[in-house]
């Protein structure tokens, strides 16, 4: 029973995570189209800002909540207005250019920093459940991945902006006609789809090892998630990444965790063939 | 004459969108060496009812027979090499090849080599692009590009063709051309043209088949169909407006 | 610029290149020669991308997939017969019977092209995390160890053939890796004449019109799928040869990104676009790697993406363009000229007349 709810804690902890990683990706990728490769390095920028400024004196909370988002929006805007903008409509170039970006942004990183880096102390604790310790982090990746979820869910369907963004997506014409300059609402929401990335880098950071190429391991994850997941950004996002962290975690409680991993790559790729538009594109029509 | 099938026939061909109906009901047939014209307002469902015959869409529901042969659903490259070619609205080449390379991919699939070499000599001085043999079709002008699809459907020799607005965006003196082509090829193969263009209508039709809103309105001689008041209604009528 | 005109450039490449490989032992070092030989083998990965890529249209995130398994395929097989003859084979045919496999649930299943970029780079990171994870006893084929994130260590190189113990020279793998090069891109040239090959370029130009006249788009794009990954193996081969060694790592994203460096660069849709940045970048790496100053993925993040927005044709295209464009320039001239002169002339006869 202990052992069933841990596991259960698990796949729990795993979704949300996913959920986390894709959100930002699935942001850019649901509403504008572009495959942003350097995604991975987003999480490690969001990440690295979290530690140097906790490093630095600021508080941990502050840093992984505030300074990673703000820092990697930041960076979303820079890339935007420099690169991503002159590729709009090119799906294969902008992906050839984000991964050319994603190799920048690790060597300018390794540069500057070196190759490894000192993590944080993961805050707030354990606890047990019977004989089994967990984490209360684990508790609070989920509650920030529900928060997060909800703020996205609430932007886009209730603010002006959700509702402008959501039409220039449809149709960048119409939305010009209207009144509405679709190049903010691009740089906006690339911005935005940053940042959150940038949130889930900083919440990551005290579980895991910083260096220069910790992106790596994500951009493919988040990348099958949200291709698998399809075109709404919430209900296909949260569908995938329940999907594929169940999988993962049942696969590696069962086997080893590498293999956990393979057994979620297979599965996003069967996934992909049987549903080419995706779960959302199949089950969720027309949602958010 | 009623022992010989029919070339094409559609049963009760059906082709839904969500919840627009593009094809409804349609019962079609085409003899032998037939020539037919379609004509409807733009929305009646005569490109859909194309891509349903060269199987880029699969039918809702209903049948399509060729020379016997149920086709609906099949693939694209099957229904080909059964033998039907299609001219499609939109100029469909390879933009990046040559003139040349264009019709020789056409004609090549099935004939021997030295046939091929003489399918494309042939078809470029139809089509009268000799001179232009070399240049990069995506280079040509809009009319031109019509031409090496034209070319290309020759070529490759089907028993049926499908034109779907041949003398779309062509001068007075190619859609002359065009009309004779039509009628030189229709001397050995059957042909189905859809057209809005009522003076090239004429030069060409026997029988002229009307869809309006998904449906066949009527099938009657090309006279009895100017003269009909519900397509001058529904078609002439909105070209006028127009 | 006509087709005998290009055929005769194409030759005389050929020849330069052949004339090249033959000389170059007796002009660099042993370490050079070792270089130039890493170099061409990775030129040959070059190709199957560059080939299936820019002739094909297919668009594979993990050409590294095919390349990795050529490597692992041969080192088993070598260690296991003791002879390269038919771990050469082996290279070649594992990779291939795999892009059949994975070409058939991709193509067949009409997966677009983002999504055929997402399988590939999935399938190159299972394959990574596989062979990572062979470190145990029980991953032995036959004699071989797989050995897990350590890799194979002393992989049989090159011998003459079926006589294991005419092992190859340093010099004798130059030749033969800067030959497998040339022969396969001569290969390809033949392949891309015939009528294959112009059909394969077709579905690449327009799949529907492919398709409506005749030609099935899933086979062709499948067979040259395959193909390119047999050359993909077939390099794997070389590079186990160059360096005796095969480890996870040749999986790794890292190299998949820099493949579609060097076709950027060199240019799409070319064949020899490929091989020119293959040597280029990598003659580049091994400086800055020399250096240690710079740290190359910020100079190969930086070539890529200033590639993509301002030179998005390559180096080859973009020259052969300009050196064209001279060319029609200095023939309008001496056109020019001449016409000018008739029409000097002509203006000149009525007053000679009068």
């Amino acid at each position: 029973m202990d052992l069933a709810a841990l596991l259960a804690l698990n796949v729990i902890n795993g979704a949300a995570s996913l959920f986390l990683l894709c959100l930002g990706l699935a942001i850019i990728f649901g509403m504008m189209r572009i495959i942003n490769l350097a995604h991975g390095e987003f999480v490690m920028l969001g990440a690295y800002a979290a530690v140097l400024s906790a490093n630095a004196g600021v508080n941990i909370w502050i840093a992984m909540l505030v300074v990673a988002p703000l820092f990697v929006g930041l960076v979303g805007l820079l890339v935007e207005r420099c690169l991503v903008r002159f590729l709009y409509g090119r799906l294969v170039d902008s992906m050839l250019a984000t991964w050319g970006l994603s190799l920048l942004i690790i060597g300018i990183v390794t540069t500057i920093f070196g190759n490894t880096m000192q993590g944080v102390p993961t805050p707030l604790g354990g606890f047990s459940i019977g004989d089994y310790r967990t984490s209360w982090y684990t508790l609070f990746l989920l509650a920030v991945a529900i928060v997060m979820m909800a703020i996205v869910y609430a932007v886009l369907r209730y603010t002006r902006y959700g509702l402008i963004a959501r039409a220039v997506m449809q149709n960048p014409d119409m939305a010009a006609v209207l009144g509405v300059n679709p190049t903010h609402v691009y740089m906006a929401t690339f911005s935005l789809g940053a940042a959150v990335t940038g949130l889930a880098g900083g919440v990551l950071a005290p579980v895991s090892g910083i260096t220069p190429v910790m992106g790596g391991a994500y951009v493919a994850k988040a990348f099958i998630t949200v291709v698998g997941g399809g075109a709404a950004i919430i209900s296909g996002t949260l569908s995938a990444s329940g999907l594929f962290g169940f999988v993962n975690q049942l696969g590696a409680y069962f086997t080893t965790p590498v293999y956990g991993e393979v057994i979620l790559f297979l599965s996003a790729i069967v996934l992909i063939r049987l549903l080419p538009q995706g779960i959302s594109g199949r089950f969720f029509k027309g949602t958010v | 004459m009623s022992t010989i099938p029919p070339l094409l026939e559609t049963r009760n061909l059906t082709m839904r969108f969500g919840g627009v109906v593009a094809n409804d009901d349609v019962n079609f047939t085409l003899d032998e060496m037939e020539l037919r014209c379609l004509i409807g307002p733009n929305g009646a469902g005569k490109s859909t009812f194309f891509k349903m015959l060269t199987g880029q869409l699969t039918p809702s529901e209903g049948t399509i027979r060729f020379r016997e042969h149920p086709i609906a659903g099949h693939a694209s490259h099957e229904i080909a090499r059964l033998g039907i070619g299609i001219k499609t609205q939109i100029p469909n080449v390879f933009n990046g090849l040559s003139v040349r390379e264009n019709i020789w991919l056409a004609a090549q699939r099935t004939a021997t080599r030295q046939a091929t070499r003489k399918i494309v000599e042939e078809v470029l001085e139809r089509i009268q692009l000799t001179d232009l043999a070399h240049a990069i079709v995506g280079q040509l002008s809009h009319g031109q590009r019509q031409w090496v699809e034209i070319g290309t459907v020759l070529a490759a020799e089907p028993e049926l063709i499908l034109l779907d607005e041949p003398a779309a965006g062509m001068t007075d003196e190619e859609t002359v051309r065009t009309a004779e082509i039509i009628r030189e090829i229709n001397k050995t193969r059957a042909l189905i043209v859809v057209e809005h263009d009522m003076e090239f209508i004429k030069m060409i039709a026997r029988t002229v088949t009307v869809f309006h809103q998904g449906r066949i309105l009527i099938e009657e001689s090309v006279e009895a169909v100017l003269a009909d008041s519900r397509v001058r209604d529904v078609y002439l009528g909105k070209k006028v407006a127009a | 610029m006509s087709d005998t005109a290009k055929l005769s450039v194409q030759i005389a490449a050929v020849l330069v290149a052949c004339i090249a490989v033959a000389l170059m032992p007796g002009y660099v070092d042993l370490f050079q020669l070792m270089q130039f030989t890493l170099f061409a083998s990775m030129a040959v990965l070059a190709l199957s991308l560059g080939f299936i890529w820019g002739f094909g249209g297919i668009l594979c995130f993990g050409q590294t997939a095919f390349f990795g398994l050529g490597a692992y395929a041969y080192a088993v097989a070598a260690i296991n017969f003791g002879d390269s003859t038919p771990a050469i084979l082996m290279a070649i045919i594992v990779p291939s019977l795999f892009a059949l496999a994975l070409g058939y649930f991709v193509f067949y299943g009409r997966i677009s092209d983002v999504y055929l970029g997402v399988i590939t780079l999935t399938v190159t990171l299972i394959l990574f995390n596989v062979f990572n994870s062979t470190a145990g006893d029980e991953y032995t084929i036959g004699v071989a160890r797989l050995g897990g994130f350590n890799g194979m260590p002393a992989v049989p190189t090159f011998n003459m053939p079926f006589d294991p113990s005419g092992i190859l020279f340093p010099e004798h793998s130059w030749y033969v890796t800067g030959g497998v090069l040339i022969a396969v891109y001569v290969g390809l040239r033949l392949l891309l004449r015939s009528r294959f090959g112009r059909v394969a370029v077709a579905v690449r130009e327009n799949e529907t019109r492919a398709a409506l006249l005749g030609y099935d788009p899933r086979v062709v794009k499948l067979w040259v799928f395959v193909l390119g990954g047999a050359i993909a193996g077939l390099a794997g081969a070389l590079y186990v040869n160059w360096g005796a060694f095969v480890g996870p790592t040749i999986f790794a994203l890292s190299l998949s990104a820099e493949i579609i460096i060097w076709i950027c660069i060199g240019g799409l849709g070319t064949l020899i676009g490929p091989v020119v940045g293959c040597f280029l970048i990598q003659y580049l790496v091994s400086q800055i790697g020399s250096q240690q100053s710079f740290n190359s993925n910020l100079i190969l993040g930086a070539i890529l993406v200033v590639f993509v927005v301002l030179l998005p044709k390559g180096l080859v295209p973009t020259l052969r363009n300009l050196i064209l464009s001279g060319w029609h320039l200095v023939g309008d001239a001496r056109r020019k000229g001449a016409e000018a002169k008739r029409n000097d002339l002509a203006a000149g006869q009525p007053v000679g007349a009068e």
